[in-house]
């Protein structure tokens, strides 16, 4: 009986401690920060609006793999691959419907070329919704992003214009097919 | 049966099976890249290595393949056991394979990738250098990437071993091997596409496909039936953004397996052809251009065209569609849209079929035969995909002395060593010589009457009670005691022919044979080629009638309906101008543009088989449903939605009711309640990517999804795949197999038939005892001018799929094929063209097989219009003539081509 | 008629307007003390400090569309949002503010607020039931449950008032405490009062009927636009009407505390009672910021375990003493 009584009592009081405290917050500075009358920092990493990059010698990174479309949890990315007279693929419209991007950054993840980074700049609003969808001519920018050395087809096996066979980091030239010497 | 014990497990395992298909098929996730269900085992990857003990003491075991381990009774295995062996082995496959992935073709399908994870290898530890290799130019179909071959042999197993290629195979040696032609060029082989399929990497892939290419996950796709032909196997296209991109081979047990032909595979581009009709179109007189119709309104004007009007059948268009023409312009006005000898064939192949006592064999069945006998049918080229399997039913004779020895059927390198060239017979009477002849026990060049005629006396020689022919050389009966010797001592005999010679004796000639080699208890095979995806279906419908294009006609009727029909294709294009000129009204519902649709007063704007449903009839009697892949755009409607007003599976149901021998065609899908769980079968696998934003820059706010016709499948990536019924059975995918691969999941035991049954389902079947014969009366061949026989080519003489433009690149104009002899009697030089009596001029090739005084004219290609061959023409050297455009002799692939012949002419 | 009496015209208007005012400016300050409370600013961006925000609000609230849903039972559907501000407004009318001012003076006043705040559980019962949603009906049936439980206890606190002041005039009850407020012999029943308030006009932390987490927004889930507003207005005028009682019944009314009387009765009893109703109404606001949402099952035992046998005991300790004290 004085038991249950006396958790009672405890637990009002626990209540009313609570409801001080909490009072005391009136007298504290507001963490708020004012945007847009106060711009915040963004740190580099933010994931805000998202730009196609360009491998170190100018050429479009992007190989329209649609490892991010796929990635992407609300499917906001359509492509189509294309590639040119030299087999370097390309994508022939990259288009993100920004209506639904969710900004989570996982094609950002999945891309292997780094071509699609998220980048600090989040002040994305539109008065139409129509004026969210992006196609790559508004997304591709001529730099490197974040990564500022690599380049896919370095490394990759696949000939293109520019790049034999043979010719890509840490390859062996062609082997002559015809020759049984070891 | 036996049982085994597999890491602590008690498993009841086949013993004629490897032990690596019995660990699929009791849902182990094993890796291994060069076993395939259909070529077996040579041990050659080292990645399903697993460990045998030797007893229930041994604790160390020793590493084994399983594909190359029978499994033995109270055999003690363990799949964990080997698991850093088989890293280690993958490890070392993957040190040359380059970092190509994200600019694969293969990648998202690729069972490299697949197996690479579940063999649980992650990171690059070697940092050597990476072998590279050239790539070679192999035609219009297939891209070589050489560099990421993984040197599992399963191309060369496939295109040499298993379909007959040679004009590929492994160069170099150790570990600079080389996969590739002797030189660039096209592959040779009709079945060459299959080596997509095969490949567990990229080094072939698709290359109509990788020009417009979208990864497996983001196609749209639908279970479907080939176009091609009348074998109708089950194939799987693949749609993304409105247009067609792929067709992959769909597996059934029965029809086509694991494979199709090179048509089947890539035939089907002219589904975005631009020859393709886009909208209806009206016109009040011949003469007046064009102009276009709205949908509900052309709906209305076929609706105004149909009284009184006659319509013509299509034996391309689907039962459903052709029922649906019956009931708008009723049972008396209802034409069969081919030509009535044609008919008449497709009449007796349906009447011997159910009257004979013989079975009706389908691609399975010709693949387990142990003699077989073909008819005068060039069946690489008319049904490619028996030819495959006629191709495999040889070897049926190294397998049997394999069992003799206690080999297993799946030891394919131990086999092939015992069986060395002996093979199972197969004879082939044919007036030319074809693509099966490497394998054929001995072919026999012989007209189509004359073949009739042999056929006829071999039935007699097995059964004296068949009729007998008189009046053959001794060369031939002696022919014709070997054959039906042959015959007469095998285990399971096949009989193939078809129409495509247009000899009505040929069939009842065979018919003859298998019903001669029937002895009470065992019936033997046979298979009757028919030339359209639904001829058979076509002539179910007609009911035996004979209202063929010629009665069409002649009916005198002012009015007509042309379903999916090029008339030109079909008979003289004198009488179809004749036809065409007397009516007052010509309505046309096709796919694409062609001289029919031309002269047509209204032209409906129809959707071919990628965006339709509906149902066709193979050669065997087999009917089968196809799903529409895709919804077409407004204007583009399915022939079925524009000839009625009611549902796909109202028709259906009615079509069923109203002819004989079709009430099975209801129970081909699920039906309209169909579902599991709630949920229908999706078309869209579900990983399906870009669906807010694909059609975003048309309009940012989403659609209502489409309906679909039969109410079983969605045009969306929700719902449950194929679990109840194999006819929904769509592109196969499970956990950690991505590739085709992972179609064993699917099947009763790794390469078996399909869990959910439902390999469409046979129209024909006949319980006949007795044994009743034909007499067939073979018209003498006639004296004066050339005697004709068509030939056609796989990739050109069908009509639809000549629209495509990798098949185009493949096929050739027409042509004409002689003796050297008689080209030199023409006094023809290899640069010359032919004129050939009442047609146009062409080119000419030289083959030394074809008899002097007979002339093969191809069929079905542009510059000849051959649908009803006649007995005999005159040819002369044609002056002034120059050679098309499209002429490209070197597409033309036989065997007995003399070295002369054309040349110089290809442009 | 336009002189100052209790029930003139003049009043009936500035009370009953003052009231409405009062409620929907809560609104506003009730944002601001919670943005305050947890370290946020509140709504700051309309007009001065964000005043404007009401108004803001209220055109949103107006031009939303105002959606009845198909499934719903269209006049009680319409009907129950109605119920709740106009028997708060009712409530209202006998709430004595100063001397002189109110709607009016009831000799049965505190049993008139008892009915209408028993007729406002109609509103909550209503509108779930006639939304045709499990989410509402389970709101609904919460918000019921609890209200009749509640106003058990609720009743049975300020008997122990009642039985002190003799009467169930409000007026009179303010009168009786001219020397000393009743929050000191009614203790136990001004916290069971308080208590038993918050839960009466669901409010914070005893909102279940409409507890978010659970059952989406409970009874008014299929109530949009203006609807849903009058919804919230009634929830902030039964504030209000519980900020006022609270001085009324225990805390001396317009009486000033320690003889703190200035100018005339009116003027100071106006500001005291305003000074008290304020003092009220940040309280719960502060409530609404500090404490946890119960359970369902928590509030009822809490309430049938605890505060029942408290509440009695305070009004036998009450009425013992009041007849040992009458000799």
């Amino acid at each position: 009986m004085f038991k249950a009584i006396g958790k009672q009592i405890k637990i009002i009081w626990s209540q009313i401690v609570t409801l001080w405290l909490v009072f005391l917050h009136l007298f504290k500075k507001a963490d708020t920060v004012e945007y847009p009358d106060v711009q915040p920092y963004m740190f580099p990493r933010w994931r805000g609006r998202i730009v196609l990059t360009r491998d170190p010698d100018g050429e479009e990174r992007c190989v329209a793999c649609n490892l991010c479309a796929v990635a992407c949890p609300v499917d906001c990315i359509a492509l189509q691959k294309t590639e040119d007279e030299n087999g370097r693929w390309y994508p022939e419209f990259f288009r993100i419907n920004f209506s639904r991007c969710i900004m989570c950054g996982f094609c950002e993840e999945a891309c292997p070329t780094h071509a699609i980074q998220l980048t600090p700049d989040f002040e994305m609003a539109e008065y139409v919704r129509q004026d969210m969808v992006w196609e790559k001519e508004h997304m591709l920018i001529n730099g490197t992003g974040k990564y500022h050395d690599y380049n896919f087809y370095r490394v990759a096996g696949k000939a293109i214009g520019g790049k034999g066979k043979g010719e890509a980091r840490n390859e062996l030239p062609p082997v002559d097919r015809r020759s049984l010497l070891p | 049966m036996v049982s085994i014990t597999i890491d602590g497990k008690n498993f009841e395992v086949d013993e004629d099976n490897n032990l690596l298909q019995e660990c699929l098929s009791h849902a182990m996730d094993l890796p291994y890249f060069c076993w395939h269900p259909s070529m077996g085992s040579v041990g050659s990857c080292r990645q399903c290595a697993v460990i045998e003990y030797a007893d229930d003491n041994d604790e160390k075991g020793r590493l084994v393949m399983a594909c190359m381990t029978s499994p033995r009774e109270g055999g003690r295995y363990s799949l964990k056991g080997a698991r850093k062996f088989r890293a280690q082995a993958i490890e070392s496959i993957m040190i040359n394979h380059p970092h190509d992935c994200p600019v694969c073709e293969e990648g998202g399908e690729c069972h490299l990738q697949d197996m690479t994870v579940m063999s649980g290898h992650a990171y690059r530890r070697y940092d050597g250098k990476k072998k590279t290799h050239n790539n070679q130019y192999l035609g219009p179909f297939i891209n070589h990437e050489m560099n990421r071959c993984i040197t599992c042999y399963r191309c060369v197993r496939y295109y040499k071993d298993y379909a007959g290629g040679t004009d590929f195979s492994v160069q170099a040696s150790h570990d600079n091997t080389y996969f590739g032609r002797w030189q660039e060029g096209a592959y040779e082989s009709e079945f060459s596409g299959n080596l997509v399929e095969v490949c567990p990497t990229g080094v072939f892939t698709d290359k109509p496909f990788a020009k417009n290419y979208v990864r497996k996950w983001d196609l749209q796709t639908s279970p479907s039936v080939c176009t091609g032909c009348g074998v109708g196997c089950n194939t799987n296209p693949g749609e993304r953004y409105g247009t067609l991109r792929r067709i992959v081979n769909r597996f059934n047990d029965e029809v086509n397996g694991y494979f199709l032909c090179d048509k089947g595979r890539f035939g089907a581009g002219y589904v975005n052809s631009e020859q393709r009709i886009p909208v209806s179109m009206t016109r009040d007189s011949h003469e007046a251009d064009p102009v276009q119709i709205e949908p509900d309104a052309a709906k209305q004007a076929l609706k105004d065209a149909a009284k009184g009007a006659i319509g013509i059948a299509s034996p391309r268009a689907s039962m459903e569609a052709n029922f649906a023409l019956r009931e708008l312009v009723g049972e008396d006005s209802f034409y069969a849209g081919i030509s009535a000898k044609e008919l008449g064939m497709l009449n007796s192949i349906i009447d011997i079929y159910q009257n004979r006592p013989v079975n009706i064999a389908n691609i399975k069945d010709i693949e387990n035969s142990d003699a077989v006998l073909i008819l005068g049918e060039d069946i690489t080229n008319t049904a490619a995909r028996m030819a495959l399997a006629v191709r495999q039913s040889v070897k049926n004779l190294g397998r049997q002395m394999g069992a003799d020895l206690n080999f297993p059927n799946w030891h394919d390198a131990a086999i092939r060593t015992l069986a060395m060239d002996r093979k199972s017979p197969l004879y082939i009477l044919s007036p030319h010589a074809t693509r099966l002849d490497d394998v054929a026990k001995s072919v026999h060049i012989s007209s189509a009457a004359q073949s009739a005629r042999i056929g006829l006396a071999i039935a007699h020689a097995i059964d004296n009670s068949a009729p007998a022919v008189k009046g053959l050389s001794k060369e031939e009966q002696s022919l014709v005691d070997e054959i039906a010797g042959t015959l007469k001592g095998a285990k399971q005999a096949l009989i193939i022919s078809g129409t495509s010679s247009m000899e009505p004796a040929l069939l009842e000639a065979a018919a003859n044979v298998a019903t001669a080699l029937n002895d009470g208890d065992s019936k033997a095979n046979l298979a009757l080629a028919v030339p359209e995806s639904n001829s058979l279906g076509l002539a179910l419908m007609m009911q035996g009638n004979e209202k063929a294009l010629e009665q069409a006609m002649s009916s005198g009727s002012k009015k007509a309906i042309v379903l999916e029909n090029d008339l030109y294709r079909r008979a003289a294009s004198a009488d179809v101008d004749t036809f065409i000129d007397g009516l007052e009204q010509l309505a046309v519902l096709d796919s694409l543009k062609n001289r029919t649709g031309e002269q047509a007063n209204l032209v409906l704007a129809a959707a071919t088989f990628a965006e339709s449903s509906g149902t066709f009839v193979n050669y065997e009697g087999r009917a089968q449903h196809y799903y529409s892949t895709f919804k077409a755009v407004d204007s583009i409607r399915s022939s079925v939605s524009w000839l009625s007003d009611k549902s796909l599976n109202e028709l259906n149901a009615e079509c069923a009711a109203a002819l004989p021998h079709c009430a099975e065609l209801t129970h081909l899908t699920p039906g309209e309640g169909y579902n599991f769980a709630g949920l229908k079968a999706p078309r869209q696998p579900h990983r399906y990517s870009g669906r807010t934003a694909m059609r975003a820059n048309i309009n940012v706010h989403e659609p209502k999804q489409e309906q679909d016709e039969n109410g079983v499948m969605v045009y969306s990536m929700e719902g449950v795949p194929a679990i109840k019924d194999a006819s929904v059975f769509n592109s196969p995918w499970a956990p950690g197999w991505n590739s085709n691969q992972s179609v064993f999941k699917f099947q009763e035991f790794a390469g078996g038939p399909l869990k959910q049954g439902n390999q469409g389902k046979r129209l024909l079947e006949n319980n006949v005892k007795d044994k009743p014969w034909y007499e067939p009366e073979i018209a003498g061949d006639s004296d004066n001018g050339f005697k004709v026989f068509p030939i056609y080519h796989l990739f050109g003489s069908e009509e639809l799929s000549a629209f495509t433009p990798a098949i185009q690149e493949k096929a050739t104009s027409a042509y004409i094929a002689l003796n050297p002899a008689d080209a030199e009697k023409l006094g023809l030089h290899s640069t010359d063209g032919v004129q050939v009596e009442h047609n146009g001029a062409v080119p000419f090739i030289l083959r030394n097989s074809i008899a002097a005084g007979t002339v093969g004219v191809a069929v079905g290609l542009s510059g000849l219009n051959f649908r009803n061959i006649p007995g005999s023409i005159a040819l002369d050297k044609a002056e002034d003539w120059q050679s098309p455009d499209n002429w490209k002799a070197a597409n033309i692939i036989v065997s007995d081509r003399s070295a002369e012949s054309g040349k110089g002419s290809a442009s | 008629m336009f002189s100052f009496e209790v029930g003139s015209l003049l009043n009936i208007a500035v009370v009953l307007g003052a009231g409405l005012a009062v409620s929907v400016m809560m609104i506003w300050v009730e944002r601001r003390f919670l943005g305050f409370w947890s370290d946020r600013l509140g709504p700051n961006r309309v007009g001065p400090f964000g005043i404007f925000q009401v108004i803001a609000d209220a055109i949103k609230m107006l031009f939303k569309e105002d959606w009845i849903p198909p499934f719903s039972d269209k006049f009680t559907f319409v009907l129950a949002p109605m119920i709740l501000p106009i028997v708060m407004l009712m409530a209202l009318a006998v709430i004595p503010f100063a001397p002189g001012v109110g709607v009016m003076d009831l000799n049965i006043g505190l049993l008139w607020i008892f009915a209408m705040a028993g007729l406002a559980s109609y509103s909550t019962m209503l509108g779930g039931l006639a939304s045709n949603n499990k989410f509402s009906l389970l709101g609904s049936l919460r918000g019921t449950g609890q209200m009749i439980s509640y106003e058990v206890f609720m009743g049975i606190s300020i008997l122990g008032v009642v039985i002190l002041a003799d009467s169930f005039t409000l007026r009179d009850i303010v009168e009786s405490q001219r020397d000393g407020w009743y929050v000191v012999p009614q203790f136990f029943g001004f916290i069971v009062f308080t208590v038993a308030g918050l839960a009466e006009s669901h409010r914070w932390p005893f909102d279940l009927p409409e507890s978010e987490a659970e059952i989406i927004s409970g009874y008014n889930t299929e109530y949009s636009g203006m609807k849903f507003g009058l919804f919230m207005i009634g929830e902030y005028i039964a504030m209000v009407v519980m900020a006022l009682l609270m001085p009324v019944l225990f805390f001396g009314g317009w009486h000033a505390p320690f003889g703190l009387e200035f100018g005339t009765p009116l003027i100071s009893g106006l500001f005291w009672m305003s000074v008290k109703a304020g003092f009220f109404l940040l309280f719960f606001i502060l409530v609404r910021a500090a404490l946890v949402r119960p359970r369902y099952d928590q509030l009822m035992s809490y309430g049938w375990l605890v505060m029942l046998p408290l509440s009695l005991i305070n009004l036998l300790v009450t009425g013992a003493i009041v007849l040992y004290q009458a000799g």
